[in-house]
């Protein structure tokens, strides 16, 4: 196949059989370019990071679990291209250079490249924004120094890059579908292919596991996937839109959802990830499932031309078994519109930036004074995304007061058995949802992450 | 003036730009091959046989060396000859490797090293402390105990007693750039090696043995690595090696790299101690005398285990004169990764051992913790910046450690009470003591801790260094000396050292890669030492041009050569002033040699590690540090809110590089001591081997509030401008996060925490419910 885009300001078109050759391996062994480093080959520690603009947007992304026929159309800038044509450092690189950002050096195009792409988007939640790039040797406080400092100067010229023109990719070795329908036919036929969506969990199959992916198929082009739409009863999440995109979708909406949301994975993930790829993975602690099924959310299934929804909960059958017939995909997810009592949890060992051992979401309508509707659910605690249904039962018709809620912590144990893992043991995640429980009764069930440094809530 | 100027890393241009080079980005010659090893999935057994079929024919495979390829086998040790490159029989861990695959490309190579099938005889592994002690399965002999008073006597006169153990974790050091190396074969049987080490010297030796040739035909070079934290002191060896063999055989250049996950599978890591402590002290918390074990999991080699373990009981007092003292120090073998060297090589285990115990004392008097270390500290002493002159309320004794060296250059008391003032420390104390009675949600606490660390390799010979200088014609510079580049700045150090001593231009001189070629038998760019001792051996070495510059000079102008003046990019001599260049120009016009070596000693250290005694270290680097922290009680949750530091570097050779490393040790080290979270399963494979499941810090773990200073005090003894060391002695200040930690948790259960390392969300609520 032939692979188009524009790199650091040159058009390039890439001939290559291989579907999964990632941007990574292609900068530094057949294009020369050695500046963007492997760090992990899995996407957590951002030294690969590149900044890639197409009709989504600028975004910062992993070019280790970036396949080149996603970069089809779009304008790729490495950190070779961030300095002006004519040497001038761009904003970012003179503060790094002027806080001395840099200590070895080796995360620091990763770096420069994330927040050249957030400078661009006049982002300034610097350490939300660098949250997916590791620092080994500063100790951060500098990079988020030049991050403030870079703030106040205007974006250079060069950085403004449009998409080129879009030729349908050609040749053969993988699909690109340009709609869903045009996906659901070739799906049918070939119901044993792989779907990459935004490869962070596809790319490490290939980095880690070397997985064969038989055919492939790259959904980036089906816009129609793509959509978000609200009317007065639900708002209804295509399968490709990225988590960068559902967060602030519903952060207006359950704003401790977004919150949770901003610590799933990184910029450079939700950059990618999708909510489509996060379901239909079917990973027990996949983050948007638990407030998901907590907001009675909908999937949408669809097969060549046949469409189905189910209770979102109801896909998840087992460990690795979801309720997906060959040649189906996952189309949309549907959220009922309701008045917002949605509470989320998620805890890991580090705050930002890690995956989750428990990840608990409650949704807790009340009607006169009682809970009518409580919907409790948790990843981390079952081999699925699993809904606390004991517990919810404890809480049904119940004043929140904190005997109900003690009652109620009591009834995890009957609806978990959590294994132990090195993320946590089971005795923890069950002390962990009991502890998100209780905390429900402080009327504080704000983060110690929320706490500045006078240990005020802010 | 360019010393004690705040000037950016000499790279950091090349840094912002992606234009630095490391290991993996240098170019290689074309037909370049690549290398990956495939490693034992079992702990403990015997290897019965080993299929490598399906590796040999998987796509892209060259060749496959297998152990019964190599006679003799390479060994890749740093200290004892007791590791092999390839197993040899006994699979000693869960990630040593049994074979090395050669392919035309780092995929393919890594592709086939999962294709062989292993029959192992598995076996039961030693992997924990208790294994390792059940089994008698330890280094060095048994315990090496060192004693300084009558401990005994000590505790069963003490008014009040009291004992404990902690448990601390090991740490991956999670370098950026993973170990890599390129060999490019030579004529004649040499060899040219580039990799990622702190200790080219090391690879050119394990090199030249396992290509059985003199070290004069091996060339090692390494011009930065991409962090390094102790993990390159070592654990490159086998890399280099493998590159060097396949190249040998090839006759092709070979490189390899770890993917990121073989990296934390194969490599050694921090090593994990148990402290136990029985501790006298007297009703205001004065310590009496201590009895320490330290056991050490060392894994399965020895590698630098000794010295680590040793350095863990150099640093048993950290800033306390304690008149007796006992320590029992367990070497253990476990089928795990060797550990090895991690910045601090067992410091940080040594004074959070000490740190605990004085805590735990001021726990059990009721007392402030800071009062309590406070009373416990060593006398300062002052001094006229030349000499001692005197020592502080306590009198004119000056105090030795439990292994006999005098601590004449105390500075903590008054660092202390300075750090203390500026943070605010008692009001805080009271303040967070008074909210916490209030809080049924977030807990906070809070703790000031010192460091007092000890400065020269405890291994007295490798303390030593050389430099070699030159200056062209046309005033440039061109320099090289021992050390090695991997972050920290010693380049640019050493560049404003020539810089001052030429009274030049900084930008007229330019650092190459480290090289074995120009400088030889060079020690590692390890224990903080870099500056210190490759500083003064350019010092040295551009004094010697200078010295015959000014000579030719003086001669010329008929006046003497202390008449001679280098400053401002200049050099004025009896009215003229020539332009640096031009003074370099007329020398070699002259027939001056404009080239020098130089060379360093660290002098008045001895030490007799079998008695444990005297004075290993040249000198002490001091700091403190206090850090607040916020935890929530419903699910163990915390964060740093507040951390202030004052950290002694001497008469800093460069603010802002200083600055750096104080601010990331600490990172670092809070880490460790909370995050940071190694886990093996019950089989001995390691469950954390990536990013994905190994935490180190990100940028939203800085503390909101973190205020860095450097405390205004040059060093006593005659280093490099006065200043002092300061790679490692930082990361100590994490253990204020630790201790702080465990405040919140004692004030909120109402009896001593007790906390193990490191302290995650789990562990903290354990410990909130009483449950650990």
């Amino acid at each position: 196949m032939e692979i188009t885009f524009r790199l650091n300001g040159d058009d390039v078109t890439v001939a290559t059989d291989d579907p999964t050759l990632t941007l990574l391996d292609w900068l530094r062994e057949d294009r020369g370019l050695r500046g963007t480093k492997e760090g992990c080959n899995e996407g957590d520690c951002g030294a690969c990071s590149v900044v890639v603009t197409s009709r989504d947007g600028v975004r910062a992304l992993n070019a280790c679990i970036l396949f080149l026929p996603q970069l089809h159309g779009k304008v790729v800038r490495t950190v070779e291209g961030i300095a002006a044509p004519d040497g001038t450092l761009h904003p970012v690189q003179a503060a790094m250079v002027e806080r001395h950002g840099s200590q070895c050096g080796f995360c620091t195009p990763g770096f420069v490249t994330t927040m050249a792409a957030a400078h661009l988007a006049g982002a300034t939640d610097h350490a939300d924004q660098v949250a997916g790039n590791l620092c080994r040797c500063t100790g951060y406080a500098p990079i988020l120094a030049a991050c403030v400092d870079a703030a106040e100067a205007p974006v250079p010229d060069h950085m403004h890059d449009e998409p080129p023109a879009t030729p349908a990719m050609v040749g053969t070795g993988a699909f690109a579908p340009r709609d869903g329908n045009d996906l659901a036919e070739w799906y049918v036929d070939h119901p044993d292919a792989t779907l990459v969506a935004g490869a962070t969990d596809v790319g490490l199959w290939v980095t880690k596991q070397f997985r064969d992916l038989g055919d492939v198929a790259f959904l980036a082009g089906c816009e129609d996937l793509k959509v978000i739409e609200q009317d007065a009863d639900v708002i209804r999440i295509g399968a490709m839109v990225d988590m960068e995109r559902l967060r602030h979708a519903v952060a207006p909406l359950h704003p401790q959802f977004a919150e949770m949301l901003r610590r799933y994975g990184s910029v450079q993930v939700r950059n990618a990830a999708t909510v489509g790829g996060n379901i239909a993975n079917g990973s027990p602690i996949g983050d948007s499932p638990p407030p998901l099924i907590a907001l009675g959310a909908r999937l949408h299934l669809r097969r060549g031309g046949e469409r189905r929804d189910i209770a979102l909960e109801d896909f998840f059958l087992d460990y690795g078994r979801q309720d997906r017939r060959p040649g189906e995909f996952v189309e949309a997810v549907t959220i009922p519109r309701q008045p917002d009592r949605l509470h989320v949890a998620k805890l890991s060992k580090r705050f930002d930036q890690d995956i989750s051992a428990v990840c608990g979401a409650f949704n807790l309508p009340t009607t006169d004074g009682v809970l009518s509707g409580v919907r409790v659910a948790f990843g981390g605690m079952a081999g699925v995304p699993k809904r606390a249904r004991a517990v919810e039962s404890a809480l049904e018709g119940r004043a929140l007061t904190a005997d109900v809620l003690r009652a109620a912590a009591d009834r995890f144990a009957d609806d978990f058995q959590p294994l132990s893992d090195m993320r946590a043991s089971a005795a923890y995640r069950l002390a962990a949802c009991r502890g998100m429980l209780m905390r429900l009764g402080t009327g504080s069930a704000r983060s110690v992450m929320d706490l500045d440094a006078a240990g005020v809530a802010r | 003036m360019t010393v004690a100027k705040p000037l950016p890393h000499e790279s950091a241009i090349l840094h912002v730009t992606g234009a630095a080079r490391y290991a993996d980005d240098v170019p290689a010659p074309a037909g370049c091959l690549h290398l990956a090893f495939g490693v034992a999935e079992v702990a403990a057994g015997r290897l019965s046989a080993l299929d490598v079929e399906a590796v040999r024919t998987a796509p892209g495979v060259v060749a496959v060396i297998t152990p019964d390829d190599l006679d003799p086998m390479p060994d890749c040790s740093p200290s004892l000859h007791d590791e092999p490159l390839l197993c040899t029989g006994d699979v000693q861990y869960a990630g040593q490797p049994l074979y090395l695959v050669i392919a035309t490309s780092h995929r393919a190579a890594r592709r086939a090293a999962r294709l062989h099938v292993a029959e192992v005889e598995e076996a039961r592994p030693i992997l924990t402390i208790d294994d390792a002690l059940e089994a008698e399965a330890w280094f060095d002999g048994g315990p090496r105990v060192w004693s300084d008073g009558d401990v005994d006597a000590a505790l069963a006169n003490a008014p009040r007693t009291l004992s404990g153990t902690i448990e601390i974790g090991g740490q991956e050091h999670f370098y950026l750039e993973g170990q890599a190396a390129l060999a490019l074969p030579g004529e004649d049987g040499s060899c040219h090696v580039i990799t990622s080490t702190q200790h080219p010297t090391e690879i050119q030796h394990k090199v030249a043995d396992a290509l059985g040739v003199p070290m004069h035909a091996v060339r090692s070079e390494v011009r930065r690595m991409g962090g390094g934290f102790g993990g390159k002191e070592s654990q490159g060896n086998a890399l280099a090696i493998a590159c060097a063999v396949a190249a040998d055989r090839t006759g092709r250049a070979c490189r390899m790299r770890y993917d990121r996950d073989d990296d934390f599978v194969i490599t050694g890591k921090r090593h994990d101690f148990r402290i136990g402590y029985d501790v006298g002290h007297d009703d205001d918390g004065r310590v009496l005398g201590v009895r320490f074990r330290h056991w050490v999991r060392c894994g399965w080699a020895q590698d630098l285990s000794l010295p680590v373990a040793d350095r863990a009981m150099l640093h048993a007092d950290n800033a306390y004169d304690i008149p007796a003292m006992r320590i029992e120090s367990w070497r253990l073998r476990t089928n795990t990764q060797s550990a090895t060297a991690f910045r601090g090589f067992g410091g940080p285990q040594g004074m959070l051992g000490i740190e605990r115990v004085l805590d735990h004392v001021a726990d059990a008097v009721g007392r402030d913790p800071l009062a309590v270390r406070r009373l416990n500290y060593y006398p300062d002493r002052r001094h006229d910046g030349r000499h001692d002159v005197g020592g502080d309320v306590r009198g004119d004794v000056v105090p030795t450690t439990h292994y006999g060296q005098p601590v004449d250059d105390f500075c903590l008391g008054a660092l202390t009470d300075a750090l203390a003032e500026r943070c605010d420390y008692a009001h805080r104390r009271d303040a967070i003591r008074a909210a916490n009675a209030g809080s049924d949600h977030i807990l906070r606490g809070i703790a000031l801790t010192p460091v007092k660390f000890g400065i020269s390799f405890t291994l007295t010979h490798l303390n030593q260094a050389g430099a070699l200088v030159h200056v062209y014609a046309d005033g440039s510079i061109h320099l090289n000396h021992g050390g090695t580049e991997m972050g920290q700045g010693l380049h640019s150090k050493v560049a404003q050292i020539a810089a001052h001593r030429f009274g030049c231009d900084p930008a007229r001189i330019r650092i190459t890669a480290t090289d074995t070629g120009k400088v030889p038998n060079t020690s590692a760019t390890a224990a903080s030492s870099g500056a210190d001792l490759n500083g003064m051996a350019v010092a040295n070495a551009c004094d010697e041009i200078r010295n015959r510059i000014g000579a030719f000079l003086a001669e010329r102008h008929q006046t003497t050569p202390d008449a001679v003046t280098f400053a401002d990019d200049a050099v004025a001599v009896g009215g003229a002033e020539y332009p640096f260049h031009d003074a370099d120009a007329q020398a070699y016009a002259a027939r001056i040699s404009l080239s020098a070596t130089g060379f360093y000693a660290t002098p008045d250290i001895r030490w007799d590690r079998d008695k444990g005694q005297g004075r290993p270290f040249y000198y002490y680097a001091y700091g403190a540090s206090c850090s607040e922290v916020a935890v929530d009680r419903f699910t163990g949750e915390y964060r740093i809110l507040r951390t202030d530091i004052l950290h002694d570097a001497g008469n800093s050779l460069n603010p802002a590089l200083d600055r750096g490393q104080i601010e990331g040790g600490f990172v670092q080290g809070a880490g460790w001591l909370t995050v940071e979270e190694l886990v093996w399963d019950d089989r001995g494979r390691l469950r954390t081997h990536a990013p994905s499941t190994y935490k180190i810090p990100c940028a939203s773990d800085v503390p909101p509030v973190f205020n860095v200073d450097l405390w205004d005090g040059s060093n006593r003894q005659d280093t490099i401008y006065r200043s002092k060391a300061v790679g490692e002695p930082p990361f100590m200040h994490g253990i204020g996060v630790f201790l702080a930690l465990s405040d919140a948790v004692t004030q909120r259960t109402g009896r001593y925490a007790h906390l193990d390392a490191p302290a995650t969300p789990e562990r903290m609520l354990r410990a909130l419910n009483g449950t650990s």
